[in-house]
């Protein structure tokens, strides 16, 4: 992808993210995430119906990159039964850690594939997706 | 000026980053090389002339650190791993036994974690009331807040001699005048003031007063807490070991030693110790009042370039250290900082362990710029440079 329209996309889910804002709603689970190493925060809502993600919120105060992918991970897990979402997690953080992985299977999150050129931007990109992995997880262990 | 003598400036950076810490000097590197090459032993211990000559270096350095700040008496210089160490044994080794319940401790919302959180804990632990001194239009406080702050139940003020995010002076003389007619003790984080003015704990009259060495051109991990003879000696060490005491038997009976020693258990810090002694020699070399007259000098020209920017809000415009604070307009200031470190420009971004001053800035983020005398004004025009840019907003991804 043309490294103009990475950034395109990038800009325009930071200016105008998707899913952004919590609801008062207990049928979610709730995470925070926060990032250790900068100052990134991230409240994330998940409605799952059974083994279906059914809506994702987050809202929170970070940077263009965390609040981007936060936005654009939103968009691509919601809807998805809980198999699909842990796959595209798994091959978006192997992207993410520079390991092999299938650009197929992660939509638009492919705007980051040259995140690791900036390491201390990685974990930016990956604190989202690091939510919605524990919230998966914490879903499983409801069961 | 002065920048010839920092291998780091070798480098092609602008680094504003010294609120965190500084760039360390010939000097103090070649220091503390020298007591691990030339003269390597223990201090206190040895009968043998390599061993006579660390204590020598160690002590001097005690008395050069006395001078410095001049207080009065080189056993009131207690050497520590740095000012959250010394804040820490003040609050934990002293006024967790001085205060009693419903007790009142006066600190500000725009001080750094290292000089709320002690007070929060032992707030939790000992049912003392940590209370807040209001800040006014400029985030400062003055002698008149305090004075309305003070109650029957206050007993101590803690405050930093400079603060880290707004970088206002506080009027800490005319503070401790009024606080000690009424018996309370004044407590003085002096991390962000000691390597960029003159700090006089006798004029000031500080009861005590803590900084640490990185932040003044020495080495990490060693630190100062000073304090007036007769407070100093009731603290209760926090640490107990070799070096402290003066006897003890298997009964259980035990001596400590006096003042110094009494508060720096187990071997100390030795290189460090001799490092910060080669920043203070150094620092007195330039003059510090040259060097805050400089900084001074450099923070004007950089708000007044600041300033002429559409884009930028400065929150501290109107303090009198070497600290500016900024954002760019609509741009999170982490994405700022890493924009900047694209054009070799450092600064920091975040809340600078300064997590409750939100509360009265209106904003939890914000970039930092802490001046150091080897700035110049080439590293403010490049960094005006860079913010100038029309497509900062986009250019911040990659």
């Amino acid at each position: 992808m043309d490294q103009n329209l990475k950034r395109d996309i990038i800009l325009d889910n930071y200016n105008n993210p998707n899913n952004k804002g919590l609801v008062d709603d207990n049928k979610y689970i709730k995470l925070n995430m926060n990032n250790t190493s900068c100052i990134d925060e991230l409240d994330i809502q998940i409605l799952f119906d059974d083994k279906k993600i059914k809506d994702i919120r987050f809202e929170g105060e970070a940077c263009a990159i965390c609040t981007s992918s936060a936005s654009i991970m939103t968009k691509e897990l919601s809807g998805k039964t809980i198999k699909e979402a842990t796959e595209i997690v798994n091959n978006f953080e192997k992207m993410i850690d520079e390991k092999d992985y299938d650009k197929n299977k992660i939509g638009e999150a492919i705007v980051y594939e040259d995140i690791s050129k900036q390491p201390n931007r990685k974990k930016c990109a990956l604190l989202a997706w690091w939510g919605i992995e524990k919230g998966i997880n914490e879903h499983k262990t409801q069961d | 000026m002065k920048r010839e003598d920092f291998p780091m400036l070798k480098q092609d950076i602008v680094y504003f980053d010294n609120g965190a810490t500084t760039f360390k000097p010939y000097c103090v590197i070649e220091a503390i090389k020298k007591y691990y090459t030339e003269y390597t032993a223990n201090c206190h211990r040895g009968d043998y002339k390599l061993s006579l000559k660390v204590d020598n270096e160690y002590e001097h350095v005690r008395e050069l650190v006395k001078e410095f700040i001049n207080a009065k008496r080189s056993e009131e210089i207690i050497f520590t791993s740095g000012a959250t160490d010394g804040l820490n044994r003040i609050v934990f080794g002293f006024f967790k036994y001085y205060l009693n319940q419903d007790d009142e401790i006066l600190i500000a919302k725009s001080e750094h974690a290292s000089n709320i959180l002690p007070w929060m804990e032992l707030s939790r632990t000992k049912k003392v009331i940590v209370k807040y001194i209001p800040l006014d239009e400029d985030y400062k406080i003055t002698l008149k807040s305090v004075i309305s702050s003070i109650t029957n139940k206050t007993k101590v003020i803690s405050l930093a001699h400079i603060t880290n995010v707004i970088g206002d002076v506080r009027p800490l003389k005319e503070i401790i005048d009024y606080a000690h007619k009424l018996g309370i003790i004044v407590v003085v984080d002096g991390a962000q003031a000691i390597g960029h003015m003159k700090v006089d704990v006798s004029e000031m009259g500080a009861d005590f007063y803590v900084f640490s060495g990185h932040k003044m051109y020495g080495p990490t991990g060693i630190g100062v807490l000073y304090g007036k003879y007769n407070l100093l000696d009731k603290i209760e060490p926090l640490c107990y070991g070799g070096g402290m005491n003066a006897t003890f038997d298997s009964t259980g009976k035990v001596q400590y030693k006096e003042l110094p020693y009494a508060l720096e258990a187990g071997t100390p810090n030795i290189a460090g110790v001799i490092g910060l002694g080669a920043a203070v020699r150094y620092l007195n070399d330039i003059g510090m009042n040259k060097i805050h007259e400089y900084e001074i000098n450099l923070r004007k020209y950089l708000v007044n370039k600041l300033s002429n920017l559409s884009n930028i809000d400065i929150y501290n415009k109107n303090s009198e250290a070497g600290i500016v604070a900024f954002n760019v307009q609509d741009v999170f200031s982490q994405d700022t900082a890493i924009y900047l470190d694209k054009h070799n420009i450092y600064v920091r971004a975040g809340n600078h362990c300064a997590k409750i001053l939100k509360e009265e800035l209106g904003v939890k983020n914000t970039c930092r710029i802490g001046l150091a005398f080897y700035n110049n004004y080439e590293d403010v025009d490049k960094l005006i440079k860079a913010l100038s840019n029309e497509n900062l907003s986009r250019d911040i991804i990659f």
